[in-house]
């Protein structure tokens, strides 16, 4: 009779132990998804701002050639890519972020560009816009340390293990960011 | 770390409380024993006003402190694009819901946040510091606000700022009492009065001399420390210890705030009246520059 009562009491803690872990995984992994669609929802947001930014700089000046173009082409290169490819994603958008930062760079030689209220306003949307990219990638990389941090340690990793909860790759912060960008003028 | 901090403070925030109602309570038996001969009355009154300020207070911190520091608060991006976005990414980075956003017009750089909890936050900025700091320095700053915000700071320094409201307010009381009513304690000549009285009333009368003081020095306490720590969490979001040293250097060479409300100076990140030096340091809201950039510059 007792022994009874305490293998159930046993079981039903085990359960519930079991429950909890898991719903800590699950939330944790839900962190990841969530802090990722932050990038996603930017990285769109500047796809919408490139035309824009094209359309205002054109006018201006001749820009090395091949620049815009190659704005144009990493944009739909990224539109390509399958949504749940995270490291290729990023890997465009920094080529792109370092294509976009040699635009800026070169339109600081048109006086009459820099000063119309247009690319003023252009330029901080887009300034905004990369930095929430990096501020969502630090906060991306910081869910899945938690959640990696979890799959690990006992004794959540058994859990893990008999889910398939995987480990998540860290998004890479890219070399050239620290570098300044080359620029040339005419050509 | 981070969570010891959050839990440390919900609890000081519940000692400081502890402690000023006390102070309340004293002063006002203080104020009722010298002004109106009957402690019971100064007791009722205090707790009165207390319980009423507080309950304004807590309801409504965010408008109050803001108006006391003339700031107006702005609704969407366009006002101000810069300082709207850089809230929006330390808000996003520090995982806490975007603040309300103020600006204060003085041409003196400075900030702070107010609020009751995360949820109910607000950031303030002068026009001063979105004209002098660039968009990283700006981020330095917003980011040490951010984690006062994170931290549960803005709830203890909040409630700590109205409490010393409600201390001035009675100790300002008693002051018009004594003005107008010359203190009515005629009755005790004729009674002869006797030592105990005189104890209690020199008592009394130090209790509501030394309670402001007692009140401020506990508000500049709690603050100091805080700010070390915020400028640590604000390198931890930005990870970039350049921005927020050069934004520090910026501001300790500029002029005060003209209009800074005194009482909220422990709320500011850098000490808005910019006193010259008091004694021992006793009363300096914020720790010295030179040491916050010194701790920077270690990161």
């Amino acid at each position: 009779m007792w022994t009874t009562i305490i293998v159930i009491v046993i079981i039903v803690l085990l359960i519930a132990i079991y429950a909890g872990i898991y719903n800590g995984l699950v939330r944790a992994r839900t962190h990841t998804q969530e802090s990722w669609s932050q990038i996603d929802v930017q990285l769109k947001r500047r796809n919408d701002l490139i035309p824009n930014l094209l359309e205002t700089v054109k006018g201006y000046g001749k820009y090395e050639a091949g620049t815009l173009e190659k704005v144009v082409a990493l944009r739909n290169q990224l539109t390509q890519i399958p949504a749940d490819d995270h490291q290729q994603t990023m890997e465009v958008s920094n080529q792109l972020s370092q294509s976009l930062k040699s635009i800026f760079a070169l339109s600081e030689n048109y006086p009459d560009l820099k000063a119309s209220q247009e690319y003023t306003k252009l330029m901080e949307e887009l300034t905004n816009t990369e930095n929430k990219i990096a501020y969502s990638r630090q906060l991306f990389n910081s869910t899945a340390a938690n959640l990696n941090m979890k799959i690990q340690s006992f004794p959540t990793n058994i859990v893990a293990k008999l889910q398939h909860f995987v480990q998540i790759d860290y998004l890479q912060v890219p070399e050239e960011e620290k570098a300044v960008p080359k620029v040339s003028f005419d050509n | 770390m981070l969570y010891q901090q959050i839990a440390q403070n919900k609890r000081r925030t519940v000692y400081v409380m502890i402690g000023f109602l006390l102070l309340v309570l004293a002063i006002g038996a203080a104020i009722g024993y010298v002004f109106y001969d009957s402690y019971i009355a100064g007791i009722l009154m205090a707790t009165v006003i207390g319980v009423i300020y507080m309950i304004m207070m807590i309801s409504r911190s965010t408008s109050v402190i803001m108006s006391m520091n003339h700031g107006h608060e702005i609704k969407n991006e366009d006002e101000a694009p810069e300082l709207w976005h850089v809230v929006e990414d330390m808000a996003l980075v520090a995982q806490v819901p975007m603040p309300r956003v103020f600006i204060i017009d003085d041409a003196s750089p400075n900030a702070f946040a107010t609020g009751n909890n995360p949820e109910h936050a607000a950031v303030a900025a002068t026009s001063g510091i979105l004209k002098q700091l660039n968009r990283e320095e700006l981020e330095g700053v917003i980011g040490h606000e951010m984690t006062h915000v994170r931290n549960y700071d803005i709830r203890l320094s909040t409630i700590a700022l109205a409490l010393s409201a409600v201390v001035a307010m009675l100790v300002n009381i008693g002051m018009h009492s004594f003005w107008w009513g010359g203190g009515r304690r005629s009755r005790n000549d004729s009674e002869g009065g006797g030592y105990i009285q005189i104890i209690l009333m020199v008592f009394s009368i130090l209790i509501v001399i030394l309670g402001p003081l007692a009140a401020s020095i506990a508000q500049m306490a709690l603050s100091r420390n805080r700010e070390y720590l915020a400028d640590a969490g604000s390198v931890e979001l930005t990870r970039n210890p350049q921005g927020l040293i050069s934004a520090l250097k910026k501001i300790s060479t500029a002029q005060p705030m003209k209009e800074a409300d005194p009482s909220s100076a422990a709320l500011y990140i850098s000490d808005p009246m910019k006193k010259k030096k008091s004694f021992a340091h006793l009363f300096d809201t914020h720790p010295p520059m030179a040491d916050r950039i010194e701790r920077l510059e270690k990161i």
